[in-house]
């Protein structure tokens, strides 16, 4: 029990938690906008591979570090066009485009991965991106290395959501977004082109999805193990029914989550030996779970998610 | 109404013409809407009115002519582009988004896409504006999927308002409306018209077109067949030109009803705390047509789901051919001799994507069509042959698939499939909607003559013409309470509209 | 572009199209092929004599076969009523756990194979069963997306296998390596051709398939699922009960994905591993889309699936081409099937 509120206590395990909640928030914001746009991207967990192998080859190859982020989120973009082609113009089944685009990106970046290190190399590492102290404020007593001195890809992470926050909200684009979730033929008979809009957002969700698995890659840890996503993806859906589908709420989830995760693993540390370490590895997994089934019940989804939108004809 | 100002054409249709496969929906469609007058579209359904208008508005795109606004060509299969030149739709089936509220349904589109930010403020004072001068009410904030359909119907005008438009389109627009609110409808028009604003009425009730228009062009089978001016035509002329032969009105027999076969005793269905029906009670018998009239909305689907077996009741007593019925099933209702049509037949009466044989068998599987756990094709494809026979279905025979049959002839399946049950109960939820003259007649008939033989018949419908045909007795749904049923004769259709509307104190009944 | 759907389709149009979409994925994957800096050529060459050219490469074909029949059953049983089970990995590892325990424990007290190996095979079966009731459940009552779920579980599941295998059921004499103790030599199915890794497990999976066929053909059970896939309103109106047959559906589903553990334990290994599935679980979903969630597509397709893998096995070993360019090519295969149905469905009009 002192364990625990030690753990709690430590600056380091709040700064930690910030950390591990980052890919999650990328994961989850490009989800939503997906979601909220009536496409189920089941491909999060494949892009989010991708993303991170990408990310982190352009870097090895001798790429500067940003570099590296934008041409994760290019991948990123390249399969929410795939996904987006599939789904919207030829309205296949969302579910089995997203579970085809999953295993063909993650497959494509072990192969990829593989071609260039045959598997007897011990898996090598970059320079990863160093925390950005942020002057003045990264001294204060326990502020400091919890909040200001993140990597500034955790900083994006946070100047994503309100981003995406206020063009939902307040813009003509993400009425439109919305718009074409709740009644796409409504949007049309307004003068929105329905098929733009949905592809936009799917492109633009899979790219940040795409940046928070590089996010693994290139500041987390510096290497690209395979593997390395371990499911992120898939939680990420189940935090988006958890944010019902607003970004502020989905903040708040990713950072539930996150700080579950870390206390789980301080844990691990403290009473390693006792309970096997997979019981640890196992409850973020079981929280989700929980999380879904506690909010599905009163989800109020985008009423035209997974239903593709057809000219009718007769 | 009178037209206003010069005479001038605001919108020019040269020679539409649009297939859909064989089905030749618009067959060189040539007409004119002048400044300031309200343009009837008269036909029945399937006549290709809907099909014309769509393609005005770009949901559609022709496969030949051409369509011109204030003498511009109008670029085809682009709302925005008709938008753009000032037509507005009402559609009949709205299209509004029911998560989001009045003012987000009626900005979207209205603002370039990737503008910084949204001008609510502004938007919701020309909103006011509008709402003022057109006596639509409305709060701007609310969401869309609590309002009631006439101010939904509100909401769907006031988005065509709101771009500017100067020809309105209308289509079918009183079809979900009380008597009360479409005379409301009516004066709205007037007002517009007044403002200079042409308007494109669909319609196939002859009366609307009557007291409307200024004009009529009534569309038989894809064609014009005629133009008049309304003030110089009658009912029965345009009845004529737009059913084109004669139709024999079904015909209701005084007979003398039986036993009870359906019973509801002091009725509620709640959902939580909400009331969905209040102690509703209602018999239907033997050789009886017992109709339930409303706007939608107000009940009738839970009393709907009462009728087939779907819903079981809080409170109050549901009596099946004399006795209680404690858990209703559909299978049960299906086996004690219960038809049920339900009211979306794409949605809950058949599987499109199975063999019509497949369909036919859906309630009846288990006990008549299947043993030892396998289902005996040869006598459900000969049940289905005959029931193809007997109803005139226009189908491809008992192995073709259900969803490419048309509307009409889904229906005939449909009620094939019940009344092959030798049913003894028929509860009908919107039998006719979406249907032509020929096959609403037959689906009368059938309901006529199955009173005949003995059935009790529930018919829940919006369409009061239908209801005063067919039923011997009358009841009005409002928010979840039904007025006591009424012998058809003894009823006027403007009481029925006040019961429709709620004024039941002014009727004498407690609310 | 619009699209009209087509009135008619020629059986041998739908028969084709699985085909030639295959042959697509062929061609765009030989791109990776020469990036890997081989020829085309050879390297296709070798995975079509690495799969089919020699009695070995048949046996290791059909072995690898084996388990993807049954997963793609599983797959093919659920989506039929529109369950979305992509659990089969944890139903399958749950299988092979309770197999491996009770054939290698308490159930080693039955002597008589015939006896045994049924009985193990059930208890596997109803493993991976108990595992998708949950989710099906879940989805039936409170109508949470099923899809999230199942594919939490198998990362719960894996953890769980991984736990016990490096705990309480380690094989005392396995050198250390994280494997259980193997099942008795009554519980090992018989081999179909003698020193090669083909099982009878192969015979179960096609009878498995024949007797799903029956079912979907013939069957109430068949009947009722296919109606419930297509519109579950219009048969709860019909009186059909909509919330078993889903979780019928799901608890068969359930059962020949554990049933796959099971076969892959008494049959292939003898014991349980960490690394029992290689993605058979979820190559069996793509396995039955491939297949048109038809038993006979899913056996033909499951053929050529393990076929794919293993001659990129071998051509790998030869040609240095990575083996993941399998799992690409079944990937791109599954996007081109779904793109061809649909285009011979609809026809595409400007």
């Amino acid at each position: 029990m002192t364990d625990s509120i030690d753990i709690i206590l430590s600056a380091t395990f709040w700064a930690a938690t910030l950390r591990i909640a980052t890919p999650f928030i990328f994961g989850t914001m490009g989800e939503l906008l997906c979601e909220r746009a009536g496409v189920l991207n089941l491909g999060i967990e494949g892009i989010m591979t991708i993303g991170a192998m990408v990310g982190w080859m352009a870097v090895f190859q001798g790429a500067d570090l940003w570099v590296g982020v934008f041409a994760a989120a290019c991948v990123g973009a390249v399969f929410g066009v795939m996904h987006g082609l599939l789904t919207i113009h030829l309205g296949l089944s969302q579910h089995v485009t997203g579970l085809g685009i999953t295993l063909l990106s993650a497959s494509l970046s072990y192969f990829i991965y593989r071609l260039l290190f045959p598997a007897s190399v011990v898996p090598p590492n970059v320079e990863s991106f160093e925390p950005w102290l942020v002057p003045v404020l990264s001294e204060l007593p326990i502020l400091g290395p919890t909040l200001f001195s993140q990597y500034s890809l955790t900083y994006l992470a946070f100047v994503l959501v309100g981003v995406v926050a206020y063009i939902l909200n307040k813009t003509p684009l993400g009425l439109a977004v919305r718009m074409v979730g709740e009644n796409p033929a409504a949007a049309e008979s307004q003068g929105v082109n329905v098929f733009s809009i949905r592809m936009g957002a799917v492109v633009i969700g899979s790219s940040m999805m795409a940046i928070g698995g590089a996010f693994l890659t290139l500041a987390a840890f510096n290497s690209f193990v395979f593997t390395m996503v371990q499911g992120r993806g898939w939680v990420c859906i189940a935090l988006v029914v958890f944010a019902s589908w607003r970004p502020g709420k989905g903040l708040l989830g990713a950072i539930l989550f996150a700080t579950f995760e870390a206390f789980q693993l301080r844990l691990q540390q403290i009473v390693s030996g006792d309970i096997p370490y997979q019981i640890f590895l196992m409850t973020p997994y079981i929280l989700s779970i929980v999380v879904l089934i506690v909010m599905s019940r009163r989800a109020v989804y985008p009423k035209a998610l997974l239903i593709p939108y057809r000219h009718e004809e007769h | 109404m009178s037209p206003n100002g010069s005479r001038n054409t605001v919108l020019r249709l040269n020679e539409i013409t649009k297939c859909f496969g064989t089905l030749r929906a618009n067959d060189c469609i040539s007409l004119e809407v002048q400044r300031g007058e309200v343009l009837a579209l008269l036909g029945e359904n399937g006549a290709g009115k809907t099909t014309l208008m769509n393609i005005l508005f770009g949901h559609y795109v022709a496969d030949s002519g051409s369509a011109e606004v204030f003498g511009k060509i109008l670029p085809p299969g682009s709302p925005r582009s008709a938008l753009a030149s000032a037509i507005g739709m009402v559609h009949q089936h709205f299209n509004l988004a029911d998560n989001l509220s009045v003012i987000e349904n009626v900005m979207i589109g209205t603002e370039p896409l990737l503008a910084v930010r949204s001008k609510h403020a502004e938007a919701r004072r020309r909103l006011a504006e509008l709402t003022e001068r057109f006596g639509l009410l409305l709060n701007a904030d609310a969401i869309v999927g609590t309002l009631s359909v006439g101010e939904r119907q509100r909401v769907e005008i006031l988005k065509t308002l709101y771009r500017k438009a100067q020809i309105l389109i209308l289509d079918e627009p009183t079809a979900v409306l009380t008597p009360q609110e479409t005379e409301s409808l009516f004066t709205t028009l007037g007002r517009l018209n007044q403002e200079g604003l042409s308007i494109v009425f669909i319609s196939h009730k002859l009366d609307e077109v009557m007291r409307v228009s200024d004009r009529v062009v009534v569309l038989r089978a894809g064609q014009v067949v005629a133009e008049r001016e309304t003030g110089s035509t009658t009912r029965n002329e345009l009845a004529e030109l737009m059913v084109g032969r004669e139709v024999p009105q079904p015909l209701r027999k005084p007979q003398k009803a039986g036993d009870s076969v359906f019973e509801l005793r002091e009725v509620s269905v709640r959902e939580g705390s909400k009331p969905l029906l209040d102690g509703i009670n209602l018999i239907v018998r033997e050789s009886e047509i017992l109709g339930i009239a409303g706007v939608s909305g107000n009940g009738q689907k839970v009393l709907a789901d009462l009728g087939s077996g779907l819903l079981c009741p809080n409170d109050g007593k549901l009596r099946l051919f004399g006795a209680d019925v404690t858990t209703p099933r559909p299978r049960n209702f299906v086996r004690a001799g219960v038809a049920r049509i339900p009211e979306d037949r794409h949605a809950s009466g058949i599987m499109t994507d199975m063999a019509i044989w497949e369909n036919m068998i859906s309630e009846r599987y288990r006990d008549e069509f299947s043993t030892w756990g396998l289902i005996r094709r040869g006598k459900a494809i000969n049940e289905t042959k005959k029931i193809i026979h007997d109803f005139d279905v226009h189908c491809e025979g008992p192995m073709a698939l259900t969803g490419q049959l048309s509307g009409g002839n889904i229906q005939k399946l449909i009620l094939g499939r019940a009344l092959a049950l030798q049913p003894k109960l028929i509860v009908a939820i919107q039998p006719t909607r979406g249907l032509d003259v020929g096959a609403v007649a037959y689906v009368h008939n059938q309901l006529l003559e199955a009173r005949r033989q003995g059935v009790g018949v529930l018919l829940i419908s919006e369409d009061l013409d239908e209801l005063l045909a067919l039923c011997d007795r009358i009841g009005v749904m409002y928010q979840g309470k039904l007025t006591p049923t009424k012998i058809t004769e003894s009823l006027s259709i403007q009481g029925i509209g006040m019961l429709m509307a709620g004024q039941w104190q002014e009727i004498g009944y407690a609310v | 572009m619009r699209f009209e759907a087509r009135k008619k389709i020629p059986l041998l149009v739908l028969l084709c199209t699985p085909i030639t979409a295959v042959i697509i994925a062929l061609v765009l994957c030989s791109g990776l092929i020469v990036a890997s800096g081989a020829s085309v050529i050879e390297a296709y060459t070798l995975v079509v004599k690495g799969s089919l050219g020699s009695m070995f490469a048949l046996s290791e074909t059909f072995a690898r076969a084996t388990p993807l029949i049954l997963t793609g059953l599983a797959a093919a049983t659920a989506f039929r009523a529109k369950l979305w089970n992509i659990g089969m990995e944890g139903q399958l590892y749950a299988g092979a756990l309770i197999t491996a325990v009770l054939g290698g424990g308490i159930l080693s007290v039955i002597t008589a194979s015939w006896v045994l190996i049924p009985i193990l095979m059930f208890v596997g079966a109803v493993a991976g069963a108990l595992l998708m009731l949950g989710p099906a459940w879940l989805k039936v009552r409170f109508n949470i997306d099923e899809v999230v779920v199942t594919l939490l579980l198998n990362f719960i599941m894996l953890l769980f296998v991984s736990m016990m295998i490096e705990g309480p059921m380690r094989d005392p004499l396995g050198f250390g390596w994280p494997q259980s103790a193997p099942v008795v030599d009554e519980a090992v199915l018989p081999k179909l051709v003698a020193r090669t890794r083909l099982h009878s497990g192969l015979l179960i999976g096609l009878g498995a398939a024949v007797l799903l066929w029956f079912m979907n053909s013939r069957a109430t059970w068949g009947y009722e699922s296919k109606a419930v896939g297509i519109n579950s309103l219009a048969s709860h109106f019909a009186g059909l009960p909509v919330k078993w047959i889903m979780l019928r559906a799901g608890i068969i589903s359930g059962m020949l994905a554990g049933l796959a553990g099971t076969c892959e334990v008494i049959g292939l290994k003898g014991y349980m591993t960490l690394d029992i599935s290689p993605g058979y679980g979820y190559t069996g979903i793509v396995v039955a889309m491939l297949g048109q969630l038809h038993p006979i597509g899913v056996v033909v397709s499951a053929v050529f699936v393990a076929g794919v893998f293993v001659g990129a096995d071998a051509m790998g070993r030869t040609l240095g081409v990575p083996s993941y360019i399998a799992d690409i090519v079944v990937a791109v295969s599954l996007l081109c099937v779904l793109i061809g149905m649909f285009l011979a469905q609809y026809r595409v009009r400007r």
